[in-house]
């Protein structure tokens, strides 16, 4: 087993949020409690839907965001005793939509060699080969060097923002919803790219979707965000093949393959993202919610391959996912 | 009779630098209670189909067709006031976001009032039980309450909801549905699938259903046209396109999705070449030809749109050469 590149030890965001001059500022608990390891070398997935807290923790990792508490640690020191230009050296983004990520008034040279020029590596001789480098690395046509983002298609923006990310030669690339913005077909050519390169380059993903099929496509191991904490975390196939936590099935169910057999699921829980200060956060939503989920704070089930919280963990048989 | 044909429609912009042709010829028919589905990547003229039925195009953009009739309308020949008088009423529309198309400033109660006295003679009072009704029907809890509420008080899942609502507030007979889950999180995205399906049931509206995502495809259409480049290049029923599709362009697209239990993980995915054509200038042969392993000298030529089984047609010429390849 390899080493862990990055870990998160209880981490904990929250937001103050104005109600008004004379009221008292409301909380707002982004990630609560969130503990975790990445090990070198695996795509490390992160599901859940919108507001259950994936983008704070990406900045979080990123150094852009401090956590309320908790630790973070990259290959075992902490990051918040290091600058923020320290962690841009070994962690690196990219973003779900490479039309807003990119500055349109810079050429592509000018964006993929950013980094370099913010961490004063090398001068405009060494800068234009790595750019170059770069450009053939992703898959990019030379004559792209001088162009500006107006001037490419989104899958082409796609891969100038992978450039950028990689010229620094990052250990962990955070990868927010790299492909959602775009069409099909560009969508795959990008999957099939990350891959490449993370076995090319030996990079660690941290990768953050909605979409399952292609968590499952790439994953190594999934964890699964609700309201801000981790209610299931395992290897992919043991997540796929029996997810534990309801939220976990529910997420699963709604994955539409394109079976013209099978009609749309019925997944069985409220639209809203409903949470509760007593019990378990899911049980408002929850379809197999008893007593003692609206009252005890579910616990931590170990099994083989990870964890789940949730008090019918020991009883309940995982049904298939049809 | 169908509730809407469509023959040969054509949708062009005058650019500066030339004419764009952004729907080439596109030809269907809708029965009522149907629901058809329109498949398509960004730039394939799916939207602008959609725009094009409800006459409600960019100013600089040119429609023809040789037939557009919508219940024994003829819809090239409506004068603006007809069109008007049909769209919400008869025909209406479900964009994609709902953030855009709700107004910020009104509540509501408001909104979907107005939806329905614009073309209906009915009481402020018979307005506001009809938008509850429908509030409840498409699963928002407590619905009276919610008529007060502004946009921005809601999720997401429930301004779609709010927008499906409004669409029904007149009972059409067609209701066009552009992407109306792809700004939505999964869970919901079910939930609202299995509301239009029921709505389309209880009520026998017809559907046209816009949408990039051959998932949500497969499991609500009964037919499926497939666009590329302006045109459609297949079209079947949606059993016979899921599980035969014929045109290159049809079966690239099932392979550049992952499937579980088909696509092992961590296996390069099936992936087009090349990108889309320009449409701006004068169109000659198949589109997709550039993009195309199957691709020969006889793809510059006109490409007819042939039936492959009864009621499944493609727009390829070389179809023997991909079975005989498989």
């Amino acid at each position: 087993m390899s080493e862990t590149l990055l870990e998160l030890r209880d981490v904990t965001r929250t937001f103050e949020l104005s109600q008004g001059v004379f009221r008292r500022a409301a909380t707002l608990t982004a990630v609560a409690g969130v503990s975790l390891k990445v090990r070198r070398g695996e795509v490390f997935a992160l599901v859940g839907e919108s507001g259950s807290g994936k983008t704070t923790l990406a900045k979080m990792l990123l150094g852009l965001l401090p956590p309320t508490s908790g630790e973070i640690l990259i290959g075992g020191t902490p990051i918040s005793a290091r600058d923020r230009v320290a962690v841009s050296r070994r962690v690196q983004p990219i973003f779900q939509d490479p039309y807003s990520s990119l500055n349109p008034r810079k050429s592509v040279a000018q964006l993929i060699a950013l980094p370099l020029v913010v961490h004063g590596v090398g001068d405009g001789t060494e800068r234009r080969a790595k750019v170059l480098e770069m450009l053939d690395l992703v898959g990019l046509s030379r004559r792209h060097y001088d162009a500006y983002p107006g001037q490419l298609s989104g899958g082409q923006r796609q891969r100038v923002a992978i450039a950028r990310a990689l010229i620094l030669r990052p250990e962990v690339v955070i990868c927010d919803e790299p492909t959602s913005a775009l069409d099909v077909s560009v969508q795959a050519q990008i999957l099939n790219l990350l891959l490449d390169l993370k076995r090319e380059l030996g990079l660690t993903y941290f990768f953050i979707s909605h979409n399952l099929a292609v968590v499952e496509h790439l994953a190594d191991r999934v964890a699964v965000m609700y309201l801000g904490r981790f209610v299931e975390e395992r290897s992919r196939a043991g997540l796929f093949a029996s997810p534990r936590h309801p939220y976990t099935r529910a997420l699963l169910q709604s994955v539409l393959t394109p079976d013209p057999d099978l009609g749309v699921p019925d997944t069985r829980i409220g639209a809203t993202m409903a949470g509760s200060d007593t019990g378990c956060p899911f049980h408002p939503r929850c379809p197999s919610a008893i007593d003692i989920c609206r009252t005890a704070a579910p616990p931590l089930r170990a099994l083989p391959d990870g964890w789940a919280t949730c008090h019918l963990v020991e009883t309940q048989e995982a049904e298939p996912v049809p | 009779m169908a509730l809407l044909e469509v023959d040969n429609l054509r949708v062009n912009f005058a650019l500066s630098d030339g004419m764009l042709h952004a729907v080439r010829g596109v030809s269907f028919s809708l029965e009522r209670g149907e629901t058809l589905a329109i498949v398509g990547e960004s730039g394939s003229g799916k939207s602008m189909t959609s725009l094009a039925l409800m006459n409600l195009l960019p100013k600089r953009a040119t429609r023809r067709a040789d037939r557009l009739v919508f219940d024994g309308i003829d819809l090239t020949a409506a004068p603006e006031a007809r069109m008007r008088s049909l769209r919400g009423n008869r025909m209406a529309m479900i964009f994609q976001e709902p953030m855009t198309s709700l107004n910020p400033s009104y509540t509501i109660g408001n909104q979907l009032a107005e939806a329905l006295r614009t073309h209906r003679a009915v009481s402020a009072a018979a307005a506001r039980d009809r938008a509850v009704h429908l509030l409840d029907k498409v699963g928002i809890p407590s619905a009276a309450q919610r008529l007060n509420q502004y946009p921005h008080q809601l999720s997401g899942g429930l301004r779609q909801r709010v927008m499906i609502a409004m669409a029904l507030m007149c009972g059409p007979d067609l209701i066009i549905a552009d992407e109306p889950t792809t700004a939505l999180d999964v869970t919901i995205q079910a939930q609202i699938l299995h509301l239009l399906a029921d709505l389309k049931n209880e009520f026998g509206m017809a559907m046209i259903l816009i949408s990039h995502d051959l998932g949500v495809v497969a499991r609500v259409a009964d037919k499926v046209a497939v666009m590329y480049a302006g045109e459609v290049v297949e079209s079947a029923a949606s059993r016979p396109l899921f599980k035969a599709p014929r045109h290159p362009y049809t079966r690239g697209l099932l392979n550049c999705i992952p499937v579980p239990g088909r696509t092992a993980p961590g296996a390069p995915l099936g992936a087009i070449p090349g990108q889309a054509p320009t449409l701006i200038g004068a169109q000659r042969g198949c589109a997709f030809r550039d993009r195309c392993a199957f691709a020969a000298a006889e793809c510059e030529g006109d490409i007819p749109f042939v039936a492959v089984a009864p009621g499944h047609h493609a727009r390829c010429i070389r179809l023997n050469a991909l079975e005989a390849a498989a």
